[in-house]
């Protein structure tokens, strides 16, 4: 072996020692291995030999963990797709079993609630508070938060809980139907402060609750599809030797129980298995994106050019705010799952474009819609759907604005996390106003 | 004398700041620098200038692009930028205040070594 192939060798060995960890990629590699190189060839030319000269700039580049771990440190993007987070590595055997236990827990609840009142109004309006608090609870667990924020959040869930239940809704209300909606947000907005930790006001942690709740939902689906398939599987073997009567009991059973627990292991498979949606949420968001870009400057040009003589229309505002929320989403995806390295390019344009059409679209529609509310007065509904429109279209209307700034050149891409991870308490505000004082604002309607 | 850990640290970003205002460079040539500036008095784990560079390229205060060595490997090349610049002056200006406060403190003291009044290469 020559001498030069032992350098290799060492090279070699090293690269492989510090690709190990997940917080330096290939790039990083490079940079370091180049320094590396250059630091032997300058040792060499002192006199040492070359043996000595790769010893000593390793030696000098630091401790492959050290410096691994300062990598870690900066690029906290990259260690969420690492399997375990760094410093829950000595309990690894142990979330599985909490998870398991907080998953009965949660089916075990569900099951109560609905044996003692399946076919009451409250019974959906309280649906949320029977999983969410225990999906809480599972955080509150892992990571531990101060004692005082953990009485808080109890207070707040109970609070939310007894205003939920103690107002005299009249039959059919509509504020009874805006709590059953916004209850279950700001639960979750309960499970975001206990999923934060110590460290609630880090707008990085922010935006990894913002990916959680993505990816939740993902895992959440998945695991729906496959328990639906289960179920209609279990029907069709088992409808020759049963009655329908007995497997439907089954499914009184299964399938509410599955649906709570399945909460808490999607939470855990997020917190588990992070690089394998984070393989999913960039493909996703690289398809939708430019499919919604076009979807939405479509409809722009068929509004303007065929007018909207619309009267104000419920249906129609509530398919805006999901729209808002998709295009949001997708947004938040995609700026979530970028590379923050990377300079702005041709998706971080596209989905510039999907923002302002559907910022355009919306004002279109909001504006018809507000000349004519007068005529039709405020109703529950139309408060909350109108609301909801405008707290959406503010944030999108920010985001769009600073990826605009972006764009330019002007500011990081990090100020769109930055703005993002700094409404989210405007959205945690107007679920708790949704279910503590629209109703007594309507009295009850 | 060996400078304290907490203090490299705190001058780190300043020191990286300041050599690439002189121009443009490369991470092993920004080291060599430090080294020269210090007489090899700053103690610096090498591996620990990258994130440093990346934390400051996130924060848009120095651009980086991939270029080429002389010897033909690929090599990452930092520049600094306006905020980068304006970022400088904010922290020279910390800087000279606290070694003004505790050079006055150190300077006129009974007590004082001139040795303790430290000046910031490139400031």
């Amino acid at each position: 072996m020559s001498s030069m192939d032992v350098l290799e060798t060492q090279i070699d060995q090293w690269r492989a020692a510090v690709t190990r960890s997940r917080a330096v990629d290939a790039a990083d590699v490079e940079e370091l291995e180049g320094h590396l190189r250059e630091q032997v060839a300058d040792l060499e030319l002192t006199g040492l030999d070359q043996e000595e000269a790769f010893l000593v700039a390793v030696k000098r580049l630091g401790a492959v963990d050290s410096v691994t771990a300062e990598f870690a440190r900066e690029h906290g993007d990259r260690l969420w797709k690492q399997l375990v987070l760094v410093g829950e590595s000595g309990r690894r055997g142990r979330p599985l079993i909490a998870m398991l236990v907080f998953a009965v827990v949660a089916a075990a609840g569900i099951q109560v609630a609905r044996l003692a009142g399946g076919d009451q109004p409250w019974f959906v309006r309280d649906l949320a508070l029977f999983v969410l608090p225990v999906l809480a609870a599972y955080f509150v667990w892992l990571r531990k938060p101060p004692r005082r924020r953990v009485i808080a959040l109890a207070a707040i869930v109970v609070a939310l809980a007894v205003l939920a239940n103690v107002f005299p809704f009249r039959p059919d209300a509509q504020t009874g139907l805006l709590v059953a909606i916004h209850l279950p947000v700001a639960l979750w907005f309960v499970v975001g402060v206990a999923y934060l930790g110590r460290d609630r006001m880090s707008s990085s942690r922010r935006m990894d609750f913002v990916r959680f709740t993505g990816e939740w939902a993902i895992y959440y689906v998945l695991i729906a599809l496959g328990g639906g398939v289960l179920m209609g599987l279990t029907s069709l073997v088992l409808a020759p030797i049963v009655s329908s009567a007995v497997y439907e009991q089954v499914f009184l059973w299964a399938i509410p129980s599955g649906a709570a627990a399945a909460v808490i292991v999607a939470a855990w498979l997020v917190e588990a298995k992070k690089s394998v949606i984070e393989n999913i949420a960039p493909v996703l968001t690289a398809i939708f994106t430019p499919l919604f870009a076009v979807m939405l400057v479509a409809a722009v040009i068929g509004y303007l050019v065929a007018g909207i003589g619309h009267p104000f229309n419920r249906e129609l505002l509530i398919a805006f705010d999901a729209l808002l929320i998709v295009v949001l989403a997708l947004v938040l995806y995609g700026i979530s799952a970028r590379d923050s390295l990377k300079p702005v390019g041709l998706t971080d344009a596209l989905r510039l474009v999907a923002m302002i059409a559907a910022i355009v679209l919306d004002l279109v529609v909001l504006g018809s819609m507000l000349a004519r509310i007068g005529d039709y007065g405020f109703t529950p509904n139309r408060v909350a759907a109108l609301a909801v429109n405008v707290i959406l279209l503010v944030d999108l209307a920010g985001t769009a604005w600073i990826t605009g700034r972006a764009l330019a050149g002007r500011v990081s891409v990090v100020a769109i996390d930055r703005w993002q991870t700094g409404y989210l308490p405007v959205f945690a505000a107007w679920s708790v106003v949704s279910v503590a004082v629209l109703p007594l604002v309507f009295w009850f309607a | 004398m060996n400078i304290d850990k907490d203090l490299v640290a705190a001058m780190a970003s300043p020191l990286v700041l300041t050599i690439l205002a002189e121009g443009g460079s490369y991470g092993y040539a920004i080291l060599k620098r430090v080294r020269e500036l210090s007489g090899g008095e700053l103690e610096w784990t090498d591996g620990m200038l990258y994130p440093l560079l990346h934390r400051l390229e996130r924060l848009g205060h120095i651009r980086a692009e991939w270029g080429s060595s002389p010897e033909g490997r690929k090599r990452k090349n930092y520049q600094i930028t306006e905020s980068g610049l304006a970022q400088l002056a904010e922290q020279q200006r910390q800087w000279q205040t606290a070694t003004r406060a505790l050079g006055a403190l150190w300077g006129s003291g009974p007590s004082g070594n001139g040795t303790g009044t430290m000046k910031l290469a490139g400031a």
